[in-house]
């Protein structure tokens, strides 16, 4: 199966395919146009820096994610992981430092929907999908496109619309459920139709929260495959707890502490690094 | 098969896909032939003759499902729980009043040619500015579905803007009902004060006590009510349709996905108050009178029960309620009038223990039932209706 020739195609079909946004964004617009990664960095944060009521969330963090690339972000509770995807989507807004996103979109200038639209699609934790809506029409409702009212009373999905929704069924491996309410799904099928919906926007880079929270042995191996698939079209951030699924996916790791960038490599030069046993034995412990 | 109907739009597909649908509208059709044949042409001392009475009540009943269907699009799809939707009926039901009013001319008790009788009794000189243009009756019948649907904007945009959801809007559109039916109470509101409007004389220059009328009158409200049940169905099975009850479900993923669910929201409540409005409209003339009592909070509890006895969110469970709800009504009120209220409530708390599904819930649990007992031919395609 060549999941990932399979998304190539979608991917670069659809780009052309995606009628014009709507809204105040012109057409000369970063924000509609998309990120310029000609350098090929998709996503750069320098010296940020966050703070609530005097904790620092976030401390003078800089982190590059190169094009294409599947990263994940480790690191004990509190080191920061949340609040970094916050800044990324426009939820948080830091004290100092600055977040850009390719070359072109600054993306503290931005609204949350803008940067969606930019073309940073999350996921977060707890899967939220439309349970009595079946799973084909959480895709389409998931549809790139214009949202008003009398557009969609009208609405009719394209051929092109319907194979680009067929794809990303077969992707997440939810062909077989098309019909099936998505309240009747796994818990890990849920999460693989929550990526799917990500999907049907076509996001440059997507920002997973905990996927395999809560997963079976087998849902965790699926997910992995999945998401090393969706690497190399689109760019993937993943913050796990998982050790063993983030040693089964990840080529580089980063990981956080007390709001900063501890350390970064392959998982094998991370495991031997002193400072990460450091401080994931201090917590053990602690 | 669902997924045909994301791609094709098909009027018949829509409704094929749609058994509660069919069997509404083919009963409507039944009645709309049956009802006058038995009414006009079979004699008055035959078994068979069916009353004007009857006639009427069943008119009344059919505009009674109207505005249930008006309430189940709102609740059942969108998540609205609207305790106010009585009002923009009334709204309707009075803008169609002030015309039957205006048809009256010198007939009326003080014989004024402009003035309607309460007027000349509250020694009014002049017709208010508002009566204006209401002798006209697409004027009027403009007024009908323009007044409760400005009401319902103005409502909306401040309510849904503001984010008011759940039981403090429901509590607010008790409000508003109740506010209007204070305010139409008064007599320097000019709409007749507590006797409101009654002894209509024509309709578009026919009378409306004549057998002729009233059939046209039931025809109309049969026509009016199949008319909104494809409007509907077309919205509810529409991608908008799907949009309001993510909406109803997921309020704010919706939004998250980048839809404007204010406008939605705004939209859906705007046309069920215009249906309302009509269901009014079309009730005054059939009933003969039209007072302030319409707007009684308690009118408006009563249908939202209607259709959670009918089963809300299916649109035919809506018009199944209000058919069931009255009939028993009209039934109890003459037999043990005082046993009427409690049997209301007992009805409703049992469909909400036993039937959360209302009526026609009933109906699918047992056709599944008697399906799975035969070998299996297909899978449950009724599956969509939860």
């Amino acid at each position: 199966m060549n999941a990932r020739g399979l998304l190539n195609r979608i991917s670069g079909r659809s780009q052309s395919d995606s009628p014009p946004r709507v809204g105040p964004i012109s057409a000369g617009d970063p924000v509609a146009t998309g990120p310029d990664t000609s350098h090929g960095i998709m996503l750069y944060l320098e010296d940020v820096s966050v703070s609530f009521d005097g904790f620092k969330a976030l401390n003078a963090l800089t982190l590059y994610v190169e094009t294409g690339e599947l990263r994940c972000i480790i690191g004990p509770n509190g080191a920061g992981k949340t609040t970094m995807m916050d800044v990324i989507t426009g939820k948080t807004r830091p004290d100092s430092g600055s977040a850009w996103f390719g070359q072109n979109i600054d993306l503290l200038s931005l609204h949350e929907p803008e940067i969606a639209q930019a073309g940073i699609g999350r996921k977060f934790q707890k899967p939220t999908v439309f349970e009595r809506h079946t799973v084909f029409e959480n895709l389409e409702l998931a549809l790139a496109g214009d949202r008003g009212v009398w557009k969609m009373l009208h609405a009719r999905l394209s051929p092109e619309q319907l194979d680009h929704l067929d794809r990303i069924l077969a992707l997440t491996g939810l062909s077989a459920h098309g019909e099936a309410m998505a309240g009747s799904l796994s818990h890990g099928q849920k999460q693989w139709l929550e990526i799917g919906m990500l999907l049907m926007q076509n996001p440059r880079l997507l920002l997973v929260d905990e996927p395999v929270a809560g997963m079976t042995p087998q849902e965790t191996e699926r997910t992995a495959e999945l998401l090393t698939s969706l690497a190399g079209e689109h760019t993937v951030v993943v913050v796990e707890h998982d050790m063993e699924f983030v040693r089964s996916i990840a080529r580089r790791v980063t990981v956080l502490h007390q709001g900063s960038v501890l350390a970064e490599g392959s998982m094998d030069e991370i495991q031997a690094n002193p400072k990460v046993v450091e401080v994931y034995l201090g917590e053990a412990s602690g | 098969m669902s997924q045909a109907l994301h791609t094709r739009p098909s009027l018949f597909g829509m409704l094929r896909a749609d058994g509660g649908g069919t069997t509404l509208l083919g009963l409507l059709l039944a009645l709309s032939i049956v009802v006058p044949v038995l009414h006009l042409l079979v004699p008055a001392d035959s078994p068979l003759h069916l009353s004007s009475y009857v006639m009427t009540l069943l008119g009344k009943y059919l505009t009674y499902a109207l505005l249930a269907l008006a309430v189940d699009l709102v609740w059942g799809y969108c998540g609205i729980l609207s305790l106010g939707h009585g009002a923009f009926f009334a709204l309707g039901g009075y803008a169609m009043g002030m015309y039957l009013m205006r048809q009256i001319g010198t007939r009326g008790v003080y014989g004024d040619p402009v003035l309607p009788d309460f007027m000349v009794f509250l020694n009014w000189k002049e017709l208010p500015w508002f009566w204006h243009g209401m002798d006209m009756f697409w004027f009027a019948m403009l007024m009908v579905v323009v007044v409760p649907g400005l009401l319902a904007f103005a409502f909306g945009w401040f309510a849904f803007r503001s984010r008011v959801t759940g039981v403090y809007l429901s509590i607010i559109t008790q409000a508003l009902t109740y506010a209007l039916m204070l305010a139409f109470f008064r007599n320097d509101m000019g709409f007749g004060g507590n006797n409101g409007f009654t002894d209509f004389k024509d309709l578009l220059g026919f009378r409306v006590s004549q057998p002729g009328t009233r059939v046209v009158l039931f025809l109309c409200s049969a026509l009016a009510l199949a008319l909104a049940y494809v409007a509907c169905r077309y919205i509810v099975s529409s991608r908008a349709g799907r949009v309001v009850a993510a909406v109803r479900d997921a309020e704010s993923r919706t939004r998250f996905l980048g839809y404007r669910v204010e406008s939605y929201k705004l939209w859906i409540f705007v046309f069920s108050a215009v249906l309302a409005g009509i269901a009014g409209a079309l009730y005054v003339p059939q009933v003969g009178i039209i007072n302030p009592s319409e707007f009684s909070p308690l009118n408006s509890i009563e249908l939202v029960i209607w259709v959670a006895i009918g089963g809300r969110g299916t649109l035919y469970g809506a018009v199944a309620g209000a058919f069931i709800v009255n009939f028993a009504k009209t039934y109890f009120t003459t037999a043990i009038p005082s046993a009427w209220l409690y049997f209301l409530g007992a009805l409703f708390v049992v469909t909400t223990l036993v039937l959360p599904r209302g009526f026609v819930g009933l109906l699918e649990g047992l056709r599944r039932k008697k399906k799975a007992a035969a070998p299996p031919g297909g899978t449950a395609a009724a599956g969509d209706a939860a």
